[in-house]
């Protein structure tokens, strides 16, 4: 398992997304699973800031990669409010443009891109654990 | 992320090279807003450059396209999408509110 700690700011994305994107890669991941699994974290990291921390600068968000036989983890800790997006309504992507709400997609980005997500509330910090499958597994 | 913008008769056109994130899409926010304060509203955004992009760069999509469709005054218009790009509108819904063309040439023409 490797694992990296970030500062919790939006600048650390790129930074996320190139750890993601090697290990993905080692762990065996085509190039489109990849991209995928580098949006789901992504929308986990910017909903982490957002509002776990309420804002950039406030902590740290420590990121662990485990490759597997089947695929990868990704396990995202943070030290912020405990923040569940699962209550967030899910969007109507068939509503017409003036129905649409700008936000609210990143959680069921995270749900459609990846096939496990799993989140723990600690006393001292929360954990997001996420599996991607590779399709040849 | 880089942004270049050029301003033709009928539309202009703006390009976007790099990622569009949490950090990067205020910036873009900001560029279509400009346009949009000088009175135009017929904008074609180049994909063909761009690497990567989150619901945050949805979410500047999705408002500027509501804005430049106001009082029917104009429209964004999205061109040269890379496949990966695609497969995340597609599952957004996106692919149904935008027009979409293959290439900058097309999108312009359609102005």
């Amino acid at each position: 398992m490797k694992t990296r700690t970030f500062p919790g700011r939006y600048e650390s994305l790129a930074e996320i997304a190139e750890f993601v994107t090697i290990e993905a890669t080692n762990a065996g991941l085509s190039h489109q699973e990849t991209f995928e699994l580098e949006t789901a974290v992504d929308e986990a990291v910017s909903n982490i800031i957002e509002h776990a921390y309420g804002g950039e600068g406030i902590g740290e968000i420590k990121c662990h990669c485990c490759a597997e036989d089947d695929g990868i983890t990704i396990i995202l800790e943070d030290y912020g409010q405990p923040f569940n997006p699962s209550c967030i309504p899910t969007p109507d992507i068939k509503a017409q443009l003036k129905n649409r709400k700008n936000h609210g997609l990143g959680y069921f980005l995270m749900c459609q891109l990846m096939d496990d997500i799993k989140f723990d509330f600690h006393h001292d910090h929360n954990r997001l654990t996420m599996f991607k499958r590779k399709k040849e597994s | 992320m880089e942004i270049s913008t050029n301003q033709f008769k009928r539309c202009d056109v703006v390009k976007v090279t790099g990622r569009l994130d949490s950090a990067t899409a205020p910036k873009l926010a900001e560029e279509f807003a400009r346009i949009n304060s000088e009175g135009r509203f017929k904008i074609v955004m180049d994909f063909t450059q761009l690497e990567f992009i989150s619901s945050a760069g949805l979410r500047v999509l999705i408002a500027t396209l509501k804005n430049c469709k106001r009082y029917n005054r104009g429209e964004l218009v999205l061109a040269g999408l890379p496949a990966n790009i695609l497969s995340v509108f597609d599952l957004a819904g996106f692919t149904s509110i935008f027009k979409i063309f293959d290439d900058v040439l097309t999108a312009v023409a359609a102005f």
